[in-house]
């Protein structure tokens, strides 16, 4: 089964066509990387896959269920990062975890194990009776990335999850991403980096609210003749502002 | 999330002493200071008639309390001069053949001028005023006269006021004020919590979860309403023991209404957060209710003199009916089946207030 599947999704905002009759599916296990420069509709085609935007037209489904009637079923199933820092600053690194396991219904010991089991593979050991506010951005952006992966869903969303950090630490992030692909989760990133373009499986490259190129990154650098992926959006992106 | 709300509640230790100690300074300062007794009411005669008499009214004046004599002024316009500059609220007027029209006719006048800038003043300070001129009067007419008119059967009427023998202000004041504070916090709080969340963009994070609309109410709606109900005790506390009022009706009753009201004001918390996406307009959609609750509310003048429509408004106003029933239970010792009006009305707006709250409280848009 297709972890995602979309059939002309689209998303208007008065005038203004965010998301232009978006087709494509993802498979499980997958790492797909959905790119796009700023105001490009990535966004608003995630906050529309995870339930949080009615489309206007078109039709999707989220592991199986449609994003139309069976919304709450896909936020059982779904995981969700956003380009805003998500956990509460004013509880503990451990308290983040308990109140976000709670709200998907773990049980006490399962919690409790898993809580261990984060903290110990995040190092956060010394930390984690302290406020989230005082953790670096890095350690912050993978603490919610494991308490998005908290109930073992099927799809995890990223939006933009490494703003603003440095490259090792993104690698760390990509290290944790390929690892939860590796469990069979499916992964579902959008980014500006064009080097995390190169890690995922296929790409999708958004320009003005459709989809303009969707591959595996080395069918597409063959397909626009670069040898990196930044070439690549380099000309799709200036193609079209340029008209 | 119940206990994700307390833990982050004990966490802002500042906001959460603010919360606790805020409202019993707010309620001893406001009962000390917003009552209505006028004191230092700066007057200034203009006599023209200059007769034993004419000093004899001014001396009346002079020795009560609650006027304070800025002195003689030599005619009407230096003395209405005072008045504007604001020196002066009020004139009083004694006309040049005072004395000699009282002799001869039994008939003579003074003139009163007020300041009329605060409304409630004036009214006191010329009733004050006129007590006094009545009073000059009654001794004038039985020293001229050496007796009652005839058939003067005089009337006497004596006020008796009841469930607050001294009208005691403080006494009038705490139990609205105790309320006033309930809907401040209660309201305000709730509102801004929400609002908080949607601009940290947690909110959208417990959107995609498969959180119940009824759990997250729930979950917002218990700790502000058990914040709001020890606020309220220590509130009582204070009413009870610093200002000694005398709490006649039942307790068990108050906390009843007390919570029925808190769920209102969380509630209306709840409806507004929902509603804005700022905190600054939470803040100013607090801010507007609050001060028409309050002004509307009969906590600094009597509901029944309000214009109509201001009393079609008040039948919206659930600050109105829990001050009602705050100092009818306090201070009377109304029971519930004297208070049920109040009861389903605030048990209809809590209830509106929740259910528009939930539907309006979307995970999608």
């Amino acid at each position: 089964m297709k972890a995602v599947v979309t059939n002309k999704l689209t998303k208007k905002f008065g005038d203004f066509v965010a998301t232009n009759e978006i087709t494509f599916d993802v498979a499980q296990g997958e790492i797909f990387g959905f790119l796009g420069a700023n105001g490009a509709g990535k966004t608003t085609a995630m906050r529309m896959l995870c339930g949080l935007l009615k489309p206007t037209s078109g039709e999707a489904t989220v592991a199986g269920f449609d994003v139309y009637k069976q919304s709450e079923q896909i936020k059982q199933v779904i995981g969700y990062m956003s380009q805003k820092f998500s956990l509460y600053d004013d509880l503990t690194v451990r308290e983040n975890i308990r109140f976000y396991g709670g709200i998907y219904g773990l049980n006490r010991t399962n919690l409790k194990a898993k809580s261990d089991a984060i903290i110990q593979q995040l190092g956060l050991g010394s930390v984690a009776d302290k406020l989230t506010v005082s953790l670096p951005l890095g350690w912050k952006q993978r603490l919610a990335f494991s308490v998005a992966l908290i109930h073992d869903p099927k799809v995890v969303f990223l939006d933009e999850p490494t703003g603003g950090v440095d490259p090792i630490t993104r690698r760390q992030f990509w290290d944790m991403i390929y690892e939860a692909a590796h469990r069979g989760t499916t992964i579902f990133v959008t980014t500006h980096y064009m080097d995390e373009a190169e890690y995922c499986n296929r790409v999708s490259i958004m320009v003005d609210g459709r989809i303009k190129a969707l591959d595996t990154p080395g069918a597409l650098k063959q397909q626009f003749g670069t040898d990196s992926m930044d070439g690549v959006f380099q000309i799709l992106a200036r193609g079209t502002s340029t008209k | 999330m119940i206990e994700k709300e307390f833990r982050q509640l004990f966490r802002n230790a500042v906001l959460l002493r603010m919360m606790l100690a805020a409202p019993v300074m707010q309620l001893i300062l406001l009962s000390y200071a917003a009552n209505f007794e006028v004191k230092n009411l700066n007057i200034v005669v203009v006599d023209q008639d200059h007769t034993p008499y004419a000093r004899r009214l001014v001396s009346k004046f002079r020795y009560i309390d609650n006027f304070h004599f800025l002195g003689y002024a030599p005619a009407y316009k230096p003395a209405y001069h005072e008045l504007l500059t604001g020196h002066a609220d009020l004139i009083l007027l004694i006309s040049p053949h005072f004395e000699r029209d009282l002799g001869k006719a039994n008939h003579s006048s003074v003139q009163l001028l007020v300041s009329a800038i605060d409304g409630t003043k004036a009214g006191i300070a010329s009733g004050y005023a006129q007590s006094i001129i009545r009073d000059f009067n009654t001794d004038i007419r039985s020293e001229t006269v050496g007796l009652e008119p005839a058939g003067g059967a005089r009337l006497d009427i004596e006020n008796q006021y009841w469930y607050n023998p001294r009208l005691e202000y403080k006494t009038f004041m705490v139990p609205g004020i105790l309320f006033e504070l309930l809907l401040l916090i209660g309201g305000m709080i709730a509102a801004l919590n929400i609002v908080r969340e949607k601009e940290i963009g947690t909110q959208e994070q417990l959107n995609v979860t498969p959180i119940k609309k009824h759990e997250f109410i729930l979950g917002k709606l218990t700790p502000f309403v058990l914040i709001g109900l020890v606020q309220f005790t220590l509130g009582m506390l204070v009413a009870a023991f610093f200002f000694r009022i005398p709490i006649q009706g039942s307790i068990p009753l108050l906390y009843g209404f007390a919570f029925l009201f808190l769920l209102l004001c969380v509630g209306l918390g709840l409806l507004i957060s929902a509603i804005s996406e700022t905190q600054q307009q939470a803040m100013f959609a607090v801010f507007f209710c609050l001060v028409l609750f309050i002004l509307l509310s009969g906590l600094f003048s009597s509901t029944d003199d309000m214009p109509q429509w201001a009393q079609y408004i008040n039948l919206f106003n659930p600050l109105r009916y829990i001050i009602e029933v705050g100092r009818n239970v306090i201070l009377k010792g109304s029971t519930f089946r004297d208070m049920q009006t109040q009861f389903y009305a605030l048990l209809a707006m809590s209830v509106a207030l929740i259910g528009l709250a939930s539907w309006r409280y979307r995970k999608t848009v």
